[in-house]
């Protein structure tokens, strides 16, 4: 006990590098940093995972009768048969897209990677509060990824029951003729539950009580402050979804019925269960965003964060009012109208704090003295992207106009855009940004720039078209749209968006050059390459074993740039000038 | 601010409560929404298909589960009196009562083991011999509930007995009470989830 005391309080591991073997720094390191790009590379194979299923996908789309697939050979018979798709494999699509997207690509780099990066170092501390427990979250998403890979080569294939595994199509084997892959499937989801919640309760009490002297609530990045509150929505939440997800695997091994109607079970509860999970889920994809688009506009703006305090009220409200939302999901389900109408209003309450923070970071870059590097680009197209994907949630959370764009391709658009234009935009902008302190090189702005533009011209023409397709009532997960008499004429849009997503896929590849490329030949990057505030710029990039030689004193707050008191240069580090009084007078 | 330089290198402290003990309350959040999670949809089947629901005492055998109530209540008293002993640095009330808490959680396992084998082999539900997990919405219940606050015993009582070991090697004493504190919040919250569960599982 006493060991894991010293290490919690950071007393053992203070600045002494003791050596250590390979296997100890390296693979089972309990340090937060390397545990962080554990997660990164992690993510990243399962983004390109992610995103090669939905090549497939679009690939079928837009030419359903054409067969010929590329490479179509190397599949086997039970998925591509003499160049086509088949149904089945094309549901597997579907819902593995999905489930890799959220749960092993998206929500661990959103979480996994950058506050596990970034809590220790911009509070001033050593190490999470729990490193052993951080290690066993980051070793507990590698039988989650294993089992997802594997479910695809089992008989019967992978889960096909949609990432929302609506029962009872995903608790009876004999309906979909997946019963091994769905078993995989959720138990891979308990692993990750296991690892969000141990992470999460390690940084929940980093942040509570780790904070370096003088780091207030108030002077925390909000950065900090969003991973936080995400922390305590995956706290909350995951834990639901585990229950259910357990009593489905029982559903579908052992004979209960929960979920099955035949046994007296209800399938409505199973979408009670997963959206009480599914609603907080998508505030946990879209909060850290929003913290480091608050941060990276603040830096390349020069100017600090228009109306920190409101930025960090609407965090805790969204948060809230994320819990009590859950139903609007369920509008067509059946539910009784009035509890809709309540599900519609509470839903639409979270436009205020969404608009309140979009405005604020309007109100951060204007006038600014704006710093176009990839980053800030990335962190621009954020604030555009969401802001499309949150009006056109504002459409579906009116249950009307939900009955009539209910489970088509106007879902998919804006789930894409909040998901891939809002968080993934986010996440590259973060990792421009974060790069040289994890790696001490600079990324290639000239390749990060033009993979900025094919991603964000791609990105556009591969997702807005989709409103489009979804009004004239094209279903989300429709393997074959030319039968239909209502469908007929939009079979250009979906060329078009296939070729858009192809280059949006290849613009990743550029992105994956740079990153690696730039590990060995980019620029050695100083400390503090982009003259920022917070205090992970205050020590040496990559930062020591321990990050500091000497626990930093804090004495501002995090975005003082253009300080009216300090006249040799625009910013002021959280960490300097205790003379200098902040925020300074007269300002915000 | 000269003031703050020398306030000296003393993190800043949310709560004046050591980390340790703010990490296992933070992770009982989240057993409160694992187990909420279950007991809702409990609550919902069984208001659903209240017919299908036997009688207490009709298919479970509830005179051996309240015994089994009052053993893992006494744990409960016999951990804060480990924790006590520790703080008045008693090395041998830290062995003895350390020792009964994972004795009872082991006897408790070992009662639930016995009402399980009970159940499956010998008793009849609805006509065909064993109640099992599959034997409707109420067994399903039953056995995931129960079967899970087990669990949760389970690894209790482990780390219980890695505790004991630890004791008889005097490694806890008035200087060192963290790690029973926070093993005895853990073991508490395991133990009010069952008093939940008994009551609404076995009593109404």
């Amino acid at each position: 006990m006493a060991t894991i005391i010293a290490e919690a309080t950071g007393q053992a591991i203070l600045s002494e590098e003791h050596e250590q073997s390979f296997l100890r720094k390296y693979i089972f390191s309990t340090d937060h940093k390397v545990i962080a790009i554990q997660f990164l590379i992690y993510t990243l194979f399962f983004l390109m995972i992610g995103g090669l299923l939905a090549m497939l996908m679009r690939y079928q789309i837009a030419w359903p009768a054409r067969g010929q697939l590329p490479l179509g050979g190397i599949f086997p018979e039970s998925m591509v048969a003499s160049g086509y798709i088949l149904p089945e494999f094309y549901n597997s699509l579907v819902t593995m897209h999905g489930s890799v997207m959220v749960f092993l690509a998206i929500m661990p780099m959103l979480v996994g990677v950058w506050a596990n990066y970034l809590i220790p170092l911009q509070l001033g501390t050593h190490d999470m509060a729990f490193p052993r427990l951080n290690m066993l979250s980051f070793w507990a998403m590698v039988p989650a990824g294993i089992l997802t890979l594997a479910s695809f080569f089992v008989i019967g294939g992978a889960a096909s029951a949609g990432w929302t595994l609506y029962a009872p199509l995903s608790a009876r084997p004999d309906l979909t003729g997946v019963g091994l892959g769905q078993v995989m499937w959720l138990a891979a989801l308990v692993f990750v539950g296991l690892s969000s919640i141990l992470g999460s309760v390690n940084y929940i009490t980093t942040v509570i009580n780790m904070r370096a002297p003088g780091m207030t609530w108030m002077r925390m990045p909000l950065t900090v402050w969003s991973l936080f509150i995400t922390a305590i929505l995956g706290l909350l939440a995951m834990p639901v979804l585990s229950a259910a997800g357990i009593m489905l695997i029982f559903d579908q091994t052992i004979g209960t019925s929960f979920f099955l109607p035949e046994g007296g079970g209800q399938p409505l509860l199973w979408q009670h269960l997963f959206w009480f999970f599914g609603h907080p889920e998508v505030y946990i994809l879209i909060l850290p965003a929003m913290g480091f688009t608050s941060e990276i506009l603040s830096v390349g703006s020069r100017k600090p964060v228009f109306g920190y305090k409101a930025m960090v009220l609407a965090l805790v409200s969204i948060a809230f009012l994320g819990f009590i939302v859950w139903g609007h999901h369920m509008f067509q389900s059946g539910m009784n109208p009035m509890l809709g109408l309540t599900f519609t209003v509470s839903t639409l309450f979270i436009a205020v704090p969404s608009a309140i923070k979009t405005f604020n970071w309007m109100g951060t870059m204007w006038r600014g003295n704006i710093q176009f590097h990839t980053a800030m680009l990335f962190a621009i197209g954020f604030v555009a992207m969401f802001a499309i994907g949150g009006l056109s949630g504002v459409f579906m959370a009116s249950t009307p106009v939900d009955i009539y764009i209910h489970d088509t391709y106007f879902i998919v658009a804006h789930i894409h855009y909040v998901l891939f234009g809002g968080s993934l935009f986010a996440l590259f902008g973060a990792i421009y940004f974060w790069y040289p302190k994890m790696f001490g090189r600079m990324m290639n702005e000239k390749l990060g720039k033009i993979h900025f533009w094919l991603t964000f011209v791609f990105f556009n023409l591969v997702f807005f078209p989709m409103h489009g397709v979804g009004m004239v009532g094209m279903m989300r997960r429709i393997y074959d749209s030319t039968g239909y008499a209502h469908l007929q004429g939009i079979e250009d849009s979906n060329a078009l968006m296939t070729w858009s997503a192809f280059v949006l896929f290849a613009s990743g590849f550029l992105f994956a050059f740079n990153f690696f490329w730039s590990l060995k030949k980019g620029k050695k990057a100083e400390a503090n390459p982009w003259n920022a505030t917070t205090l992970e710029w205050q020590t040496p990039s990559p930062p020591k074993h321990g990050n500091w030689e000497e626990i930093p004193v804090v004495y501002h707050g995090p975005h003082e740039y253009s300080h009216p008191d300090v006249e040799d240069k625009d910013w002021l580090a959280q960490n300097e000038r205790p003379d200098v009084p902040s925020p300074a007078p007269g300002s915000h | 601010m000269a003031h703050a330089a020398t306030a000296g290198r003393v993190p800043e402290r949310g709560l004046d409560v050591y980390t340790q003990k703010v990490g296992m309350w933070v992770f009982l959040c989240s057993e409160v929404m694992f187990f909420a999670g279950l007991i809702g949809s409990y609550v919902v089947l069984r208001f659903g298909a209240a017919d299908t629901w036997a009688e207490p005492n009709e298919v479970l055998n509830v005179p051996v589960t309240a015994f089994n109530t009052f053993l893992l209540i006494c744990s409960s008293v016999t951990m804060v009196k480990a924790f006590a002993a520790a703080q008045e640095g008693d090395q041998r009330g830290i062995k003895v009562w350390l020792l009964s808490t994972t004795l009872l959680g082991a006897m408790f396992l070992g009662v639930q083991v016995y009402e399980y084998t009970e159940l499956v082999l010998h008793q009849s539900w609805e006509g065909s011999h064993g109640f099992t997990p599959a034997a409707g919405l109420y067994g399903a219940t039953f056995y995931t509930m129960t079967g899970f606050h087990g669990f949760h015993v389970l690894l209790g009582v482990i780390c219980l007995g890695w505790a004991t070991i630890r004791a008889w090697r005097g490694h806890w004493g008035a200087d060192n009470t963290h790690g029973i504190e926070v093993l005895g919040l853990y073991w508490h919250f395991v133990d009010l989830v069952w008093i939940i569960l008994f009551t609404i599982v076995y009593l109404i």
